[in-house]
């Protein structure tokens, strides 16, 4: 056996060692990958069940998901759009990304602080009997830590929240953390997000919404102990409900011209 | 199987348990043991990992040069966690949501790191397989047995199942919040240790240190 002590022989060893753990690695992230990839879109697919209330846990999600029609809307007309003919791949995140299919926005518009806005937006409707009777749409913005994404369900009012929620975000656990409570994901639940005129009226604000004030259906308790993750959460709803988010197209739809 | 194999596998679970008697992997211990089926996939992964890295560490342990053991030891280690925490995000994809980053944090585990340099690097491939194993059951054991106190009476469940009907479900039963959050743990494997201290006193360390009187007297000082 070689002389153990010098360097070309401790270099040579951790050289070969490093080579098959990296072979090793590699490998098992190539294998395995196709797997993780489905494993990650049936998540996706059951967070946006489960946040727009649909969700069955003892059916497969794929089976429920069926009854969700997925739509690309363009977010500066306000109207469905054919522009993207891969829906299932579509990835929003990816494209609010892509220099040729985003909008950089300035200081003033960008209060949910996503720097980019996507030209086109990925929604989901799921259809009942008499027609459509739920809108899911995607949004994000930054909280303290972390964009958090998710998604708010409409009713066929386009007004009424039926459920929101986040998948992806990384606040502090047990403050922020909190977005993730179903106690208070439950207060968001029959809030109205636009006034009579027309604006976006809905408010997270510091501390308990008293249910006898006038406007509380507007009103949304903010978190305790996360006072920057609930300005977020405001902020996020301000703009994708707003001008540059959805505005136009819920107005359109429902005026029956989408 | 030989008496020195079942040794190897049966003494870490009781008369060596590296959490109770090594005071190894407590952090772990701590986080994942809030449901059982966490832990159960955690101890796993634990027992997995130990096991082949011991092995590998050992099969090459006449060829590592002295001076960068411990560096091939983490490349060995560190590869079988990433091929295990790639391989629950394929076949279990919520539960290593809800393990998050300890699957990773394996890597650091003591008890991996601890029995590597412990015992493969001076045994044979078998043995330290079997004391990977060994040392990995008596993790999962313990692992286990703090998980079901805590599911149990934080969350009135067993592996999901209801066992104590909890107020909010229309039950009697009130949870014990503290239970669900780690420190609980704490103080569960603090009763454990003494509790297995007291049954087998050979597993009580000897006074290392002791705390003498003053030897000067304020006085002298002054």
């Amino acid at each position: 056996m070689a002389n153990q002590q010098t360097a070309k022989y401790t270099i040579m060893v951790t050289l070969i060692m490093c080579l098959v753990a990296s072979v090793l690695v590699a490998g098992s992230a190539v294998l395995l990958r196709p797997a993780q990839v489905a494993n990650k879109a049936l998540d996706f697919k059951r967070n946006v069940l489960s946040i727009a209330g649909i969700l069955n846990k003892d059916q497969s999600v794929e089976e429920q998901f069926k009854q969700v029609e997925i739509k690309i809307v363009d977010l500066d007309t306000g109207r469905f759009t054919d522009a993207i003919t891969d829906i299932e791949k579509f990835d929003q995140n990816a494209s609010a990304k892509k220099p040729d299919e985003s909008d950089k926005l300035t200081t003033e518009e960008d209060i949910a602080k996503i720097f980019r806005r996507e030209k086109r937006a990925k929604v989901f409707l799921v259809n009942d009997a008499n027609g459509l009777s739920k809108i899911i749409l995607p949004v994000r913005g930054y909280g303290l830590w972390s964009t958090m994404s998710g998604f708010v369900a409409l009713d066929k009012d386009f007004n009424t929240i039926l459920g929101f929620g986040f998948y992806s975000h990384a606040e502090t656990p047990g403050l922020g953390g909190e977005v993730d409570n179903p106690k208070w994901k439950e207060i968001w639940i029959g809030k109205k997000i636009y006034s009579e005129s027309g604006e976006v009226k809905i408010d997270v604000i510091k501390g308990h919404v008293d249910d006898a004030t006038a406007d509380a259906e507007y009103k949304v308790d903010g978190l305790s102990g996360a006072t920057l993750t609930s300005n977020g959460v405001d902020n996020l709803m301000k703009f994708w409900m707003g001008d540059k988010g959805y505005k136009t197209f819920l107005a359109n739809l429902k005026n029956g011209e989408a | 199987m030989s008496m020195k194999t079942k040794d190897l596998l049966v003494k870490p679970i009781l008369e060596n348990n590296p959490v109770i008697l090594q005071i190894l992997g407590i952090c772990s211990a701590l986080a994942v043991t809030s449901s059982v089926k966490v832990s159960l996939v955690m101890a796993i992964g634990l027992t997995l990992v130990s096991a082949f890295s011991n092995f590998f560490v050992s099969l090459v342990r006449n060829f590592l040069p002295n001076s960068v053991r411990i560096i091939a030891q983490m490349i060995i280690i560190s590869a079988l966690v990433i091929v295990v925490d790639q391989v629950l995000k394929a076949v279990a994809y919520d539960i290593s949501k809800q393990l998050s980053v300890f699957v990773g944090l394996i890597i650091t585990n003591c008890i991996v790191m601890g029995r590597t340099e412990a015992f493969a690097l001076k045994n044979p491939p078998i043995p330290s397989f079997m004391d990977g194993i060994g040392h990995g059951l008596g993790y999962s054991a313990l692992l286990i047995v703090i998980a079901t106190f805590r599911e149990i009476f934080g969350a009135g469940k067993w592996f999901g199942i209801q066992i104590l009907p909890t107020v909010s479900e229309g039950g009697w039963y009130v949870p014990n919040g503290l239970l669900l959050l780690p420190p609980s743990a704490f103080f569960i494997i603090g009763i454990i240790i003494w509790g297995m201290r007291t049954w087998k006193k050979n597993q009580v360390e000897k006074v290392d240190f002791k705390i003498a009187p003053n030897s000067t007297t304020t006085q002298e000082i002054a």
